[in-house]
C-alpha cells in the first residue's frame, strides 16, 4: 500500500494556495472541506452557485434554516458581510471571470487540462449542475482527486475517455500523491509524497510527468 | 390594481395540459410546495393538467413537491441541471422507465436562458459546454479568438414560485438563498403566480428592498408558514397522503 493523502488532507493542501482576498467556489463533496483550512490571517470569500457570497460553516444540528443552504443543499450559516443574489447574478460572477479560484472533483483529467467530472457514460441519470460554468469562469481551476481509481487505474491521462466537462480548463491538480500543474499541454510535477519515487508516481500516471524544477516533498499534517 | 388571489386552487386554475411551467426553487429553498400540491389536487380531481414540461434546477426529492408532481404522472419533460438529490427515486424510476424525458442544461446556462427569455433576448453565446456532449448540435462562434456556444432563450406559459413578502401590486422580497431562480422565472413566464408568506400593504416593502418589481407578477396568494421540502422529507412525508 502506498501512503496517500486523505480527502481532508488534499483539501488542506489546496487551501494553502488560496490568497487573502480571493473569491472562491468549492465543488460539492470533498472540495467543500477546503473552507475549513484557510491559513491564519487570510480571508477568502466563498461563493455558492445558489446565490450566497461569504457564508459560514454548518449550523449545529437542529438549528438549520433550509432557506440558507449551499450548492450541495447542505445548511450553512450567515457571517457579517454575507450577500444574497439571484442565479443570473451568481453565474455572472462565475462566467464573467470574477471568481479567482474554483476547486472541483474529477473522474479524469487530461494533460492538456481537459476535465471529465459529470458523467460516467450513458447509463443512469446524467447531472451537470454548475460544473461546466465554473470551469470556464474562474481565473484558476483546480482539481482535488485520488491519483488513481478505486481499482488502481490512472485518473491523470493523455486524453479523457469519459464525457468532458470542459476543454483545456484545469490548471492544477491536488492528487492523493502529488501536486501537478498543467502548463503548455503537459503535466508538470511540483510536489510528491516523500515516500514515493518519481518512477513509482509515473507508473500510476497515464501521461508523462515533466520536471522543470526541483520537486518538493508533499507534506501535510495529520488531520 | 389587485393581484392577490383568494386561495391556492384559484392560483393554479389557469395551468392546462401541455403547458411549460417554470417551478421556482433550488432544492427545497424557494420551492412553492403548496402551489405544486394544489396543482396535484386539481389533477386528482379532474385529470388535468398533464403532459407538462417543467423547468426547475432539480428533479425533486422524496415524495413531496416536484417529486410528487412527477410521481402523479403529470410531467412529460423536465428541463434541469441536476436531477439528483438525497432521495431522487421518483425521477430516476420515471426516467429509466422512459416515462419522462430530460433536457440537461448547465446551471448557469439554465439561469441565463431563463433571464434571456424574460429580457426578450432570443439567443446568447457562452463558453459553457463548449467541446462537450451538451453543446452537440448548437452553433459555435469565435469571438476575440475564443469559441462560444449559442444558447436559446427559455420562456414558459406559467411560473409558480415562492417569495417572502408580496403586495397587491406584485412587488416581492425573498428570504435568504430562497431567491435563486425565482426572480428570473417571474420575468420569463407569460403568467407568474407567487405564493408569499405574507401579503402586505403597498409601501410596506421599502422600494429599495423590492427584488422582483410587480410588473413581472400576475398573481399573489398568501401561504403562511410554508412547508419546507427538507422538513417534509425528514418526516418521510408523501403527497398526496394516503387516506385510511
Amino acid at each position: 500500500m502506498t501512503a496517500k493523502l486523505s480527502p481532508t488532507q488534499m483539501a488542506w493542501r489546496a487551501a494553502q494556495d488560496i490568497d487573502d482576498g480571493a473569491y472562491v467556489n468549492l465543488g460539492i463533496g470533498f472540495p467543500e472541506m477546503v473552507a475549513k483550512f484557510q491559513p491564519p490571517g487570510r480571508e477568502a470569500i466563498f461563493h455558492t452557485e445558489n446565490g450566497i457570497l461569504g457564508f459560514g460553516e454548518a449550523p449545529a444540528p437542529g438549528t438549520e434554516d433550509w432557506d440558507l443552504i449551499n450548492a450541495g443543499k447542505k445548511a450553512v450559516t450567515l457571517k457579517p458581510g454575507t450577500a444574497f443574489f439571484h442565479h443570473a447574478d451568481s453565474f455572472a460572477m462565475v462566467r464573467g471571470g470574477h471568481l479567482d479560484v474554483a476547486i472541483l472533483g474529477a473522474y479524469e483529467v487530461a494533460e492538456n487540462g481537459d476535465l471529465a467530472n459529470w458523467s460516467t457514460g450513458p447509463k443512469g441519470v446524467p447531472a451537470v449542475g454548475g460544473a461546466m460554468d465554473l470551469v470556464h469562469g474562474a481565473k484558476r481551476v483546480a482539481v482535488i482527486t485520488d491519483h488513481v481509481t478505486k481499482d488502481g487505474k490512472p485518473k491523470l491521462l493523455k486524453a479523457c475517455s469519459l464525457p468532458l466537462t470542459g476543454v483545456g480548463c484545469v490548471t492544477r491538480v491536488y492528487s492523493s500523491l502529488a501536486v501537478i500543474d498543467i502548463e503548455g499541454g503537459r503535466f508538470v510535477l511540483r510536489e510528491k509524497m516523500p515516500s514515493l519515487s518519481v518512477e513509482d508516481l509515473q507508473a500510476m500516471t497515464g501521461a508523462e510527468l515533466h520536471i522543470t524544477a526541483p520537486v518538493a516533498d508533499l507534506i501535510v499534517p495529520e488531520l | 390594481m389587485d393581484k392577490t388571489l383568494p386561495d391556492l386552487a384559484t392560483a393554479v386554475a389557469g395551468i392546462s395540459d401541455g403547458m411549460t411551467v417554470m417551478i421556482g426553487g433550488f432544492g427545497g429553498s424557494g420551492a412553492p410546495i403548496e402551489l405544486i400540491h394544489a396543482l396535484i389536487d386539481r389533477f386528482i380531481a379532474t385529470g388535468h393538467p398533464c403532459e407538462l414540461t417543467v423547468v426547475n434546477n432539480n428533479a425533486g426529492n422524496g415524495h413531496v413537491g416536484l417529486a410528487a408532481l412527477i410521481e402523479a404522472g403529470m410531467v412529460k419533460k423536465l428541463i434541469c441541471s441536476f436531477p439528483r438529490s438525497a432521495d431522487p427515486v421518483v425521477f430516476t424510476e420515471a426516467y429509466l422507465a422512459g416515462k419522462i424525458t430530460l433536457e440537461l442544461v448547465p446551471q448557469g446556462t439554465l439561469a441565463e436562458r431563463i433571464r434571456a427569455g424574460g429580457a426578450g433576448i432570443p439567443a446568447f453565446y457562452t463558453p459553457t459546454s463548449y467541446g462537450t456532449d451538451l453543446a452537440k448540435g448548437k452553433p459555435v462562434e469565435v469571438f476575440d479568438g475564443r469559441p462560444y456556444v449559442q444558447e436559446r432563450w427559455l420562456k414558459a406559459d406559467f411560473a409558480i414560485v415562492k417569495a417572502h413578502l408580496g403586495d397587491r401590486l406584485g412587488n416581492l422580497t425573498y428570504r435568504m438563498a430562497a431567491r435563486n431562480f425565482n426572480p428570473l422565472m417571474c420575468m420569463a413566464a407569460a403568467t407568474t403566480i407567487v405564493q408569499v408568506s405574507k401579503i402586505v400593504e403597498p409601501g410596506e416593502i421599502d422600494p429599495e428592498s423590492v427584488i422582483t418589481p410587480g410588473i413581472f407578477v400576475q398573481g399573489v396568494v398568501q401561504v403562511e408558514n410554508p412547508a419546507q421540502e427538507e422538513v417534509l422529507n425528514r418526516a418521510k412525508a408523501v403527497y398526496p397522503e394516503v387516506s385510511a
